[in-house]
């Protein structure tokens, strides 16, 4: 039965799906060779995303190091100075990013084990949120939607866990897990309000995402200055401090602020793995996503499958604040949300929007964040930078061309580019 | 002008789409090149407009071999194309159209529209094209916007005329309008070239055949008056059946009942204006007509595409009017959409997933909400040998699949359910000679097994292998339902608009 394969005709990129004929060729060769050329470019724009990202981030803190600007103005009679300025600063900033974001060797060779770890709980202790906002951006990605609301989602969500938290006296346990459902059910709403409106009236989600976060922010503000909700004896928006009941116990304590909210972190990336890839729900949530109008002919209920995608998001992003509510802060203010819920877009980018990339990018991004704060303390570096990389990442992630031409990598030919649409095909 | 075209090799990676074609076109012939879809004939074409450069070989013209790095160079040589899809601009007038690309300016810049409108009007007289500069192109017939093409290419002096598969978007009328002007431009002495796989407009129009197949001339200066079936032969490289074998059938109580159905657009405009018809079983109702008169409405709504419509559908004893699609679905329509590859298919899936595509959430293939991938890549295993999809297995991904074996999934998946109603749009539009047998078989099974079938096409020869009854739509009405030993002429007639007296 094996014929050669057809000729193309006009092999214009997303035109070769016509040409190909797999299962003509031993398998592996062509449409093999083509797709793990494609997923490997892919996985290799992350990667080199980042490695270009940090030699940017090493060209600004060099610029921005007082000793290399002093070395450059005797730099014609001793250059080699301006070099190791170069080096030194750039190698002592990104030592104290990395030992910052993983262990600290001096406190290890010194014995205090708790301290040498304190940087890896740091790690741990942002990630989780980042990791369950990142999910909450994912989820709806995979349907083809674009969730800028994780933020709002995040802070009407701390208004349901911060009452059943502070509010109710419940056992130990029992009452943690009560706060954590409400905020999850508090923020599934809020989300899934976007749903509905995309499902019932077409409104964009991106525009209705924006405008609830607006609404969610000012609201929780709203509600911080009220009798029911804001502390007694106090001006200032804060809450009463939640119930030890309602807390994430520390895993370690003893300085260490990490505490169980990193294991519901990377629960519900199990949860969510296998919802996408076992389940009816995960299969449709995909259909929708890759072709809605082929799932819509094959008689699924398109609007229906955005609503669902929007509770799972919103669920996760009430559980992502419930890692500051119910367990760094045990209060609510009105900075709780921090900037989680837009960080959370880059995690979702980075980590390609599957769950286990998320647990990846989440706690990479977690890791940048806690060393960049041991880098400023250390070396005068500002903290500012982070931002900086976070942002080049997400740019050289959005734009592959641009990766692939730095590091002249494989990829479209311009020849392929150019022929005109249209021939026969 | 004779061109030549020289061992021209074209090779895209480890795809070789041209392999060492020589061909020759002489003026004041029409010479038609004959390939299936992939054959190679668009990727040849290309190379000689300037769009692609060869890996070898080389083009002469008049003797002369010339290179040409774009479009720009083989209009300069005198070569003029004429795409399938038109690079007209549609709010603009002929005229501004025609000196597109090439517009003359005046003092202070002034653009000299009516040098272009004077051009026009000398071409069309010269070659009784009857195109009206001044008409804006949005505002005529498809078939006039060819002819605007085609005047394009002769005021730009086109010595050699390349017509990409002129008539997939015409009218029987219009189709034999164009071969008329056609050959009126091959008797001024022009060198045309005919893309195109349709055979029956080879044998009536071409003076000399080119046969490619997979990249290779495999039959040159074949003559027209070659038998259809041998030229399929030719194009598809083995024997084919361009009949397709219909057992007489008794048909059976309708299954399908339409009633004053009415379809939308969101200006309230009706595309389908108050249509009734009936289905029955072990019937193939063809439904024809150019396309855009409302057959793809009208089949959207009867399976719960469009939420635009009003009318009474029955689907056996239940109204299904109002039903969501998976409802539908549920009653045991199967649905072949028009555009498989936007509405038919995942391209990122799997063919195992794309044949449970509508069925996920029933037993075997999920329990509560728990998905058995096992069962279901066996099924598509099954499916896929079942229906001939040439696959290495069920887990290549469906965008890298022919067209012809994308349909083949499609209908593996619809037929695989158990049905009372079939309908197929466009089943077979830009398949090959092979898949298009394969597909019409399955087809006439499905009629034979008993079932409704509704096939809408804009090809007659479709239309006449398979019907039973032929519904024409015009502008959205049924301009008469006829059976298929209506002549060609009468049926082109109805599709022009003309109603059954």
């Amino acid at each position: 039965m094996s014929e050669p394969i057809t000729p193309s005709t006009g092999l214009s990129g997303s035109k070769t799906e016509d040409t190909l004929h797999p299962g003509t060729e031993p398998p592996d060769s062509l449409t093999g060779e083509l797709r793990r050329r494609v997923l490997s470019i892919n996985l290799a724009v992350t990667l080199l995303a980042f490695v270009l990202a940090l030699a940017i981030g090493a060209v600004l803190i060099a610029a921005s190091a007082p000793s290399v600007i002093e070395s450059l103005g005797y730099f014609f009679a001793r250059p080699f100075d301006t070099f190791a300025a170069v080096f030194n600063s750039v190698y002592s900033a990104y030592s104290a990013l990395f030992q910052g974001a993983l262990l600290d060797v001096n406190e290890l060779r010194e014995g205090d084990v708790s301290a040498a770890f304190y940087p890896l709980s740091e790690t741990f202790t942002v990630s989780a949120p980042l990791i369950l906002a990142g999910l909450a951006v994912a989820i709806p990605f995979r349907a083809g939607l674009f969730n800028i609301g994780a933020q709002g989602q995040m802070a009407f969500a701390a208004i349901g866990g911060g009452l059943v938290g502070f509010g109710l006296s419940l056992p130990a346990g029992v009452h943690l897990l009560a706060s954590l459902a409400a905020a999850m059910v508090f923020g599934a709403l809020w989300a899934g309000l976007v749903g509905l409106l995309k499902a019932k009236t077409g409104a964009h989600e991106v525009i209705t995402t924006i405008m609830l976060n607006y609404i969610a922010i000012y609201l929780l503000g709203w509600v911080l200055n009220q009798d029911w909700f804001q502390r007694e004896g106090r001006n200032d928006p804060i809450s009463p401090i939640l119930n030890e009941s309602a807390t994430f116990p520390l895993i370690f304590g003893g300085g260490l602020r990490i505490h169980f909210g990193i294991l519901f972190s990377i629960g519900a990336v199990i949860v969510v793995w296998w919802m996408m890839t076992k389940t009816t729900t995960g299969f449709r949530i995909q259909t929708v996503g890759a072709n809605a109008a082929a799932a819509r002919t094959a008689g699924m209920n398109v609007g229906r499958i955005w609503i669902v995608a929007m509770l799972w998001a919103g669920a996760m992003a009430g559980l992502a604040v419930s890692m500051n509510v119910n367990g760094t802060d045990k209060v609510v203010t009105a900075g709780i949300v921090g900037n989680i819920g837009f960080d959370a877009i880059t995690v979702a980018l980075l980590g390609r929007g599957s769950p286990f990339g998320v647990l990846a990018a989440g706690l990479l991004i977690g890791g940048l964040r806690a060393g960049g704060l041991a880098m400023q303390a250390s070396t005068g570096t500002p903290i500012d930078i982070v931002l900086v990389l976070q942002a080049l990442i997400v740019l050289f992630i959005a734009a592959p061309a641009l990766v692939r031409a730095v590091f002249r990598l494989r990829g479209k030919t311009a020849d392929s580019l150019t022929i005109a649409k249209g021939w026969g095909s | 002008m004779q061109l030549q075209l020289r061992g021209i090799t074209k090779r895209f990676g480890d795809l070789v789409a041209n392999d060492d074609i020589s061909v020759t076109f002489e003026p004041g012939q029409i010479h038609a090149l004959l390939g299936e879809n992939g054959a190679g004939k668009s990727t040849l074409m290309n190379v000689l407009y300037g769009l692609l450069q060869p890996d070898a070989g080389q083009i002469v013209v008049d003797g002369e071999p010339l290179v040409f790095h774009s479009p720009a160079g083989a209009i300069a040589a005198g070569i003029g194309m004429v795409h399938q899809h038109f690079m007209l601009v549609p709010v603009f007038t002929v005229a501004e159209n025609v000196e597109l690309g090439a517009e003359s300016v005046g003092p202070f810049g002034f653009l000299k529209t009516a040098d272009a409108a004077r051009a026009v009007e000398r071409v069309s007289a010269e070659y009784r094209l009857a195109v009206d500069p001044n008409a804006v192109v949005e505002d005529l017939p498809v078939g006039i916007q060819q002819r605007v093409e085609i005047v394009k290419a002769l005021t730009r002096e086109a010595q050699c005329l390349i017509l990409d598969e002129p008539t997939a978007v015409l009218t029987p009328q219009e189709t034999d309008e164009l071969l008329s002007i056609v050959r009126g431009l091959r008797d001024a002495g022009k060198t045309i070239v005919l893309i195109t796989h349709k055979l029956r407009e080879v044998r009536e129009a071409a003076d000399v055949i080119t046969v490619i197949r997979r990249g290779r001339v495999v039959a040159e200066s074949v003559s027209p008056q070659t038998s259809e079936v041998e030229l399929a032969s030719l194009m598809v490289g083995r024997e084919v059946s361009l009949v397709v074998d219909k057992p007489s059938l008794e048909v059976g109580e309708p299954v399908l009942r339409v009633n004053q159905l009415s379809v939308y657009d969101t200006l309230d405009r009706a595309i389908v204006d108050d249509v009734s018809f009936d289905v029955r079983a072990g019937e193939v109702l063809c439904i024809a007509g150019v396309q855009g008169n409302g057959q793809s409405e009208l089949v959207e709504a009867l399976v719960g595409l469009h939420d635009r419509s009003e009318g009474r559908i029955d689907l056996g004893e239940k109204r299904i009017d109002g039903l969501s699609t998976k409802g539908i679905l549920d009653l045991g329509v199967g649905y072949v959409p028009e555009d498989r590859e936007h509405d038919g298919l995942v391209g990122s899936f799997s063919l195992a997933h794309n044949m449970v595509l509508d069925t996920i959430g029933e037993s075997p293939w999920s329990r509560r909400g728990v998905i058995n991938y096992g069962l279901i890549n066996e099924n598509g295993q099954n499916l896929i040998e079942q229906y001939d999809v040439r696959a290495t297995n069920a887990q290549v991904a469906a965008s890298t699949l022919s067209g012809g074996n994308k349909q083949k999934v499609v209908l593996a998946r619809e037929m695989s359910r158990s049905l009372r109603l079939l309908i197929a749009s466009q089943p077979t539009r830009g398949l090959d000679v092979g898949s298009i047998e394969f597909v019409h078989r399955q087809i006439i099974q499905a009629r034979q097994s008993g079932v409704g079938v509704i096939v809408v096409s804009t090809e007659l020869d479709e239309v006449y292998a398979l019907a039973d009854r032929i519904l024409v739509m015009y502008a959205g009405r049924i301009a008469g339902v006829v059976t298929p030993d209506v002549g060609r002429d009468d049926l082109g007639l109805l599709m022009a608009g003309a109603t059954t007296s």
